[in-house]
């Protein structure tokens, strides 16, 4: 079974969860932004959790099915449409042989992620199918889907249509977001003042934001330690030896737009970084549009421990849901 | 050095072996996050040395935050006591300098440099005190470098100079990173050299470009066919000055795939080479041009 791309959106890459265990050498783990989301949409059709979907940004794909299957859409609220007739997300639909799989202009979110019953089944790259553009790695030849492609689709009988995840289990950001924080790493170049400042300030997202990291921008400079540049890290105070950067790490060039590193996160650099966003709220970003308010709340370690949890046993749920 | 730990969210440990670069600082990361490696500690899915740091990430459901910080402060007297030694490679690099392509993007991102009337190289001779670029280029590569570290991205090596502190170059990054870097672009920011293994945006200095391919996702690549990234922390580098003459003749070879990299098997000590930095220097590079 094949798909075969009419309008591949804006930005469509197949997307798993990913390939830990290079970023030692500067190849990140990539994957869904919002795994959550994804390993929803693969439950619903059916998949292994892992399975590789199309995460669609901002806009969907146009997509001819050259054979039946169960699709799912879930993460961003994207009007889906079969051959003109409407279809919900967050639930299970089948496309037959020769029907048109389309979208309409986003309502909320940011991503949208497409489950094929059976699996998107393009050549693994390092143990992930995962798009990966800067390394040329996973997806179509190393980039992200376009118009005339012709995807292979793994065979399976495929599960029923009108699975739905209960809305209450539909994870989507507040608005304003609210991203939490552990507090780490370079926080002690910041002063106190500035620190506080960080957390009390409304940010929203730049329109720099994509898979490597979000911008935002809005709150006051920060404002850091004074101390003689150690050798080697650059003469502006934001500057540190280089090293590693942890994923969801918060970085701040100059002490004015932070930017948080997200899957395809470069592996290490120059800057100083405040501390980093909790695992629980990695896929949260990935949902964030452009101009977005968002709230930076600062947690510590129990409660970055007791959100994980939190989000494990929603998707559990969802598990016990469709099982 | 006091090392300093701290958690990046609730996925990572970071540890910091000193605020400021050097070979001592380098070596202790290095051996302690080799002894994390080979100590295969469950849960633990990445471990990253950096220059004068690593990093380890864990799954907080397989071990908790503050067990894996405990166990990662169990190997520091470990690297303490280790002998600073390294069975490692020494490889030399072509480089062909004040190459066209690195001049054409210098120009394109003029604006965002300290010197928008001059070139990267004649910025970086004047700003270390070198009357000529030609003079700043030997000193470039005259002794050879350590591979501090391999990442920003994709197999991009960070190289600190084998030479004194007061000898070591210093040049400040661009004011604002270009969106453009060509491919192989051999570049310089801080105390550090680094090659660009893929073209995209970045902040250092470039100084010329390599002909020898250091990634290669798509296996043509002859030398490369065992693994896709060839630098790993610990390799030592000497960079050859080529002419365009030959940066040409190793393109096509490299196509052709019959290039094969000058490399010797070295062993490096450290207290050797703090007592004689160039005897030691010299006794590498002379093994490097028997192979």
């Amino acid at each position: 079974m094949t798909l075969k791309i009419k309008n591949p959106g804006l930005s469509t890459s197949i997307q798993d969860l990913g390939r830990p265990g290079y970023f030692h050498l500067g190849i990140p783990m990539g994957g869904a932004m919002d795994r959550f989301a994804l390993r929803a949409a693969n439950t619903l059709v059916g998949n292994p959790e892992e399975a590789a979907c199309l995460e669609a940004v901002f806009m969907g794909p146009e997509i001819e099915f050259q054979a039946e299957a169960t699709v799912a859409v879930t993460g961003a609220d994207l009007p889906i449409d079969v051959d003109g007739n409407p279809v919900e997300g967050w639930t299970s639909f089948k496309v037959k042989a020769g029907q048109v799989l389309s979208f309409g202009f986003l309502v909320s979110g940011a991503r949208a992620y497409i489950a094929i019953s059976g699996g998107i089944t393009t050549p693994e790259a390092l143990g992930s199918r995962s798009a990966y553009p800067i390394g040329a790695l996973g997806g179509v030849e190393g980039r992200a889907i376009q118009a005339g492609d012709v995807l292979p689709v793994g065979k399976v009988a495929g599960v029923g249509a009108g699975r739905s995840v209960p809305t209450e289990l539909r994870r989507k950001p507040a608005n304003p977001a609210e991203l939490r924080v552990l507090p780490g790493l370079y926080w002690h170049r910041l002063t106190e003042a500035s620190g506080t400042g960080f957390f009390e300030d409304e940010w929203t997202v730049a329109p720099e934001a994509d898979r490597m990291g979000y911008r935002f921008k809005g709150g006051k400079p920060l404002e850091f330690v004074d101390r003689d540049q150690p050798f080697g890290a650059g003469a502006d105070p934001s500057n540190i030896v280089d090293g590693c950067y942890s994923y969801g790490s918060i970085q701040v060039p100059g002490g004015t737009e932070p930017i948080v590193l997200h899957r395809d996160a470069v592996s290490g650099g120059g800057y100083f970084t405040l501390g980093a966003i909790i695992s629980a709220d990695m896929d949260l970003i990935g949902q964030l549009q452009p101009h977005t308010p968002v709230k930076f709340v600062r947690v510590d370690m129990d409660e970055a421990l007791a959100a994980r949890k939190d989000r494990k046993q929603m998707l559990q749920r969802i598990r016990e849901e469709l099982s | 050095m006091k090392t300093r730990y701290t958690f990046g969210g609730d996925e990572h440990v970071y540890v910091e072996i000193d605020d400021e670069m050097s070979l001592d600082a380098f070596f202790k990361s290095l051996s302690m996050s080799n002894a994390v490696r080979a100590a295969n500690i469950d849960g633990v899915t990445e471990i990253c040395p950096a220059n004068a740091s690593f990093q380890v990430r864990f799954d907080p459901d397989v071990i908790s935050p503050d067990a894996m910080m405990g166990r990662l402060k169990e190997f520091e007297q470990v690297a303490v006591n280790a002998e600073k030694r390294l069975k490692t490679r020494i490889v030399e690099i072509p480089v062909f300098y004040e190459d066209p392509w690195t001049h054409e993007t210098l120009m394109r991102f003029r604006e965002r440099h300290q010197d928008p009337n001059g070139s990267d190289l004649e910025y970086a001779a004047r700003s270390n005190g070198y009357d000529t670029v030609a003079d700043f280029i030997t000193a470039h590569h005259s002794q050879p470098w350590f591979v501090s570290m391999v990442g920003f991205v994709a197999g991009l090596p960070f190289l600190y100079q084998l030479v004194e502190r007061e000898k070591q170059l210093q040049v400040p990054k661009y004011l604002r990173p270009r969106t453009d870097t060509p491919k192989h672009t051999v570049g310089y920011g801080g105390c550090f050299s680094c090659i660009y293994s893929v073209r995209g945006a970045g902040g250092y200095q470039m100084f010329g470009i390599t002909p020898m391919p250091i990634y290669d996702p798509e296996g043509s690549v002859s030398y490369l066919k065992d693994f896709m990234v060839f630098f790993k922390p610990g390799d030592i580098v000497k960079w050859k000055p080529i002419t365009r003459g030959e940066y040409d003749a190793i393109t096509d070879a490299v196509e052709a795939g019959t290039y094969q990299p000058r490399i010797a098997e070295v062993d490096f000590d450290l207290d050797e080479f703090n007592a004689d930095m160039r005897g030691t220097n010299a006794k590498m590079l002379e093994a490097l041009n028997d192979a």
